[in-house]
């Protein structure tokens, strides 16, 4: 027996350092060659092009209403947005009149917002969102309370916006209830008429629907009886929002698990309570997520109807600019303003959609 | 399982579920009649009583109008079908080169959601934010604003090489059609073939032998190569039909108008960033343990996300991706508003110009409607094609 001596093993070096800025900047942007050259490559790219937008868009902008200066100035001019932002946001609308179109753009954005919150999602949400919509067309209308009566053709901008994507969203929501029942239902007949209709429309592009509102609807009404160019674009994308719509709430109906119907079924449920009381409550809200990515799609929809001359935002920003010689060449920071709007409204959406799906997938979680 | 039990017949009653079935029917397809019905009778008689004539005869008489591009030669005197046959290839053929580009990009920035690079990542993630939450229309209008206001005139264009990019659009060099393209082509054609051939033999001698083939460089090099040969047989021309600056425009060589461009580069940066967060979800949902197992067979990264990684992918890519590649097609509709010659532009004027709306929103319905039937049916077959082949 020989006397094992006690040899120690040189010691392992510690543990590479993973967190902290250094760490992350050592493993995220120069981990390897071929990332290091793609960081220096994409920084040079960076550095040349961003201080050139940054002195662009800001040093080197103009801020006042002052075209002369505008002309002058290598920069953005900003001074558009100040100087026409009542046309852009409010488009045609009577000028001294325009408190009535804020207070009743941040009463619908309001709704919007309470909307959102589940908390608020009890049944007399829809009859606030009632009394929202009657309150806005009472005071953008007028003829009442003293109000002058402002036509809907005046009606513009912002609000217009905002009331066609969330009006338009909640007719088509009952419409693509009934629609994405159909879909599923046993009856051949009931069945081939809503899968014709959700297919034809997804078929055509959003603007020939906006042509068949504008030409067509005309010539569809009984004689003498003439409809409103707003109303029959809502009308139409309605009809279009609804098919999209109804495609999202089949999906959630076909998710949920056949047991669950027939052990309604086996509780003696006829077909419709098996409907409300047992798939409906489940598929709903699946499909939340999906609703709400439908509301964004619309809503940047709406900007199609400047095609057919009603001046939401898109079309009340080329109208304020196309109409003032002074202003017109800087047409890009308008754009830029508009696009600023929409990106924003988007934006905040999707980031809430991303959230809810979160919060209706809780009960899945364990 | 016992043998089938049948339910007893139950006596036929008016209450039975099948008798309220039917009557439900009944009901629905009568009250879609009766609407229609009631419609059409409204729209003649407004029709009558506004003197709006309806038909097809329309489309044979001369449209009157001239179009800003198009394929093949058209005059104003020629009819109206002309027009929208034109508009129908100018659709066509901003859809078509759109989906491509679309494809190429998308996936690029969707694939770049994994980079290891941050910067990428991020500037990934901003491409996406940022145009997909900016409609189509207003990015449409901001690219011609760019296109029509920002650039130089034509008079002195930006030069890239044989380049050239100015308010009057993009002129680039077309080859001179001659013998020599001629024998390329055909010798492009014959490697189509052996390129086949040896495809056939590379995937052979793979399952006999287990050694890999370059399955994708060889029939590329061979295609080339056989095209080269056939340019240097037809004497090898090297003519091209340069833009060269004229006075006050560019004059000879190809052209692309500024419209064209525009709905082009809308459409395709506007759907590209749909499509890269199609093809993140997909790659997303490969399971982790694929990646792995490839890391531990030795594959590099790229490896991993072009040979295991995206083959598996590509299946939950590819329906939601022909969703978009139908959008696209559907949005390229918007090119009315910039005044590209598309099938609703042409259709528009000839509403303007003739009054027959019902006509002419049917020719773009029935024009999107064969589009999207098209363009998802050889989805779906390419979609059979990519499915996990199961016994």
């Amino acid at each position: 027996m020989t006397a094992t001596t006690f040899q120690p093993i040189a010691a392992r070096p510690a543990p590479v350092k993973t967190e902290g800025l250094v760490a992350w900047i050592k493993s995220n942007l120069f981990g390897n060659l071929s990332t290091s050259l793609g960081t220096i490559a994409i920084g040079l790219v960076l550095l040349a092009v961003l201080p050139r937008f940054l002195n662009w868009a800001f040093v080197n902008a103009v801020w006042v209403k002052d075209y002369d200066a505008c002309h002058a100035a290598a920069g953005a001019c900003w001074g558009v947005v100040a100087e026409k932002y009542r046309i852009i946001i409010f488009g045609r609308y009577p000028f001294e009149e325009q408190w009535r179109p804020l207070v009743s753009g941040i009463a619908l954005l309001g709704l919007l917002v309470v909307s959102c919150m589940r908390a608020f999602w009890k049944p007399w949400l829809a009859a606030l969102w009632i009394a929202v919509l009657a309150f806005f067309f009472t005071v953008m209308y007028g003829g009442a309370l003293g109000l002058s009566r402002v036509e809907t053709d005046r009606w513009g901008g912002l609000p217009l916006t905002l009331l066609l994507a969330s009006l338009s969203m909640s007719m088509a929501f009952p419409i693509a209830l009934v629609v994405a029942l159909g879909r599923r239902s046993k009856l051949p007949a009931i069945r081939s008429v809503c899968t014709i209709y959700v297919e034809l429309i997804r078929g055509v592009p959003l603007i020939s629907v906006l042509f068949m509102a504008s030409f067509m609807f005309p010539l569809l009404m009984p004689q003498g009886f003439t409809i409103d160019v707003l109303v029959r674009v809502l009308a139409g994308i309605t009809l279009f929002a609804a098919a999209y719509m109804a495609e999202v709430i089949r999906g959630g109906l076909q998710a949920v698990p056949k047991g669950q119907i027939e052990a309604a079924a086996t509780l003696g449920l006829s077909y419709w309570q098996t409907q409300r009381k047992i798939v409906l409550p489940q598929a709903l809200a699946m499909v939340v997520p999906g609703i709400m990515n439908n509301f964004i799609s619309t809503f940047k929809d709406t900007s199609l109807v400047t095609i057919v001359s009603l001046y939401e935002l898109t079309g009340a920003m080329s109208l304020a600019l196309n109409s003032d010689a002074n202003w017109r060449p800087f047409k890009i920071e308008g754009y830029l303003f508009i696009a600023l709007i929409y990106f924003i409204f988007c934006f905040s959406m999707s980031r809430y959609s991303i959230w809810i799906e979160k919060q209706v997938n809780k009960s899945k979680l364990r | 399982m016992s043998t089938p039990h049948k339910p007893p017949k139950q006596p036929w009653s008016w209450r039975s579920q099948a008798f309220r079935g039917l009557i439900y029917q009944l009901v629905t397809v009568a009250l879609i009649v009766a609407s229609v019905l009631y419609l059409a009778h409204n729209t003649k008689v407004n029709m009558n009583a506004r003197g709006i004539q309806s038909g097809w005869d329309f489309m044979l008489s001369g449209a009157g109008f001239d179009i800003g591009e198009s394929l093949f030669a058209f005059d104003s005197a020629e009819p109206y079908w002309k027009a929208y046959l034109i508009g129908f290839t100018n659709t066509l053929r901003v859809a078509v080169l759109g989906i491509i580009l679309t494809t190429v990009l998308g996936t690029l920035i969707g694939v770049g959601r994994f980079s290891r690079n941050a910067l990428v990542r991020g500037l990934c993630l901003c491409y996406v934010e940022f145009f997909r939450n900016i409609p189509v229309l207003l990015q449409l209008l901001m690219w011609y604003l760019m296109f029509t206001e920002v650039l130089p005139e034509s008079a002195d264009p930006l030069v890239f090489g044989p380049l050239f990019l100015s308010k009057g659009g993009l002129n680039f060099p077309v080859p001179v059609w001659g013998t020599g393209q001629l024998f390329a082509g055909i010798g492009m054609a014959i490697a189509v073939v052996v390129a086949l051939f040896y495809r056939r033999h590379a995937i052979q001698s793979f399952e006999r032998t287990g050694v890999p083939k370059s399955m994708f460089w060889a029939p590329v090099g061979i295609i080339i190569g056989f095209g080269v040969v056939g340019w240097i047989v037809g004497g090898a021309p090297m003519e091209f039909n340069m833009p060269i600056k004229g006075e006050f425009a560019i004059e000879n060589g190809g052209a692309l108008t500024p419209e064209f461009l525009s709905v082009l580069l809308g459409l395709t940066v506007y759907t590209a960033a749909f499509v890269a967060e199609v093809v993140r979800g997909g790659i997303q949902s490969v399971a982790l343990g694929q990646s792995e197992a490839a890391a531990a067979l030795g594959l590099s990264r790229g490896q991993t996300m072009r040979l295991v990684t995206l083959p598996q992918a590509l299946r939950v890519i590819i329906p939601p991706v022909t969703n978009q590649f139908l959008n696209l097609t559907k949005n390229s509709s918007l090119a009315v508003a910039i005044g590209y010659p598309d099938v609703v532009s042409i259709a528009n004027t000839a509403i303007n110009q003739t009054g027959r709306a019902v006509e002419c929103i049917a020719v773009i319905m029935l024009v999107y409607l064969s589009t999207s039937l098209f363009t998802s049916t050889s989805m779906n077959w390419y979609n059979n094609h990519a499915a996990i082949k199961e016994r």
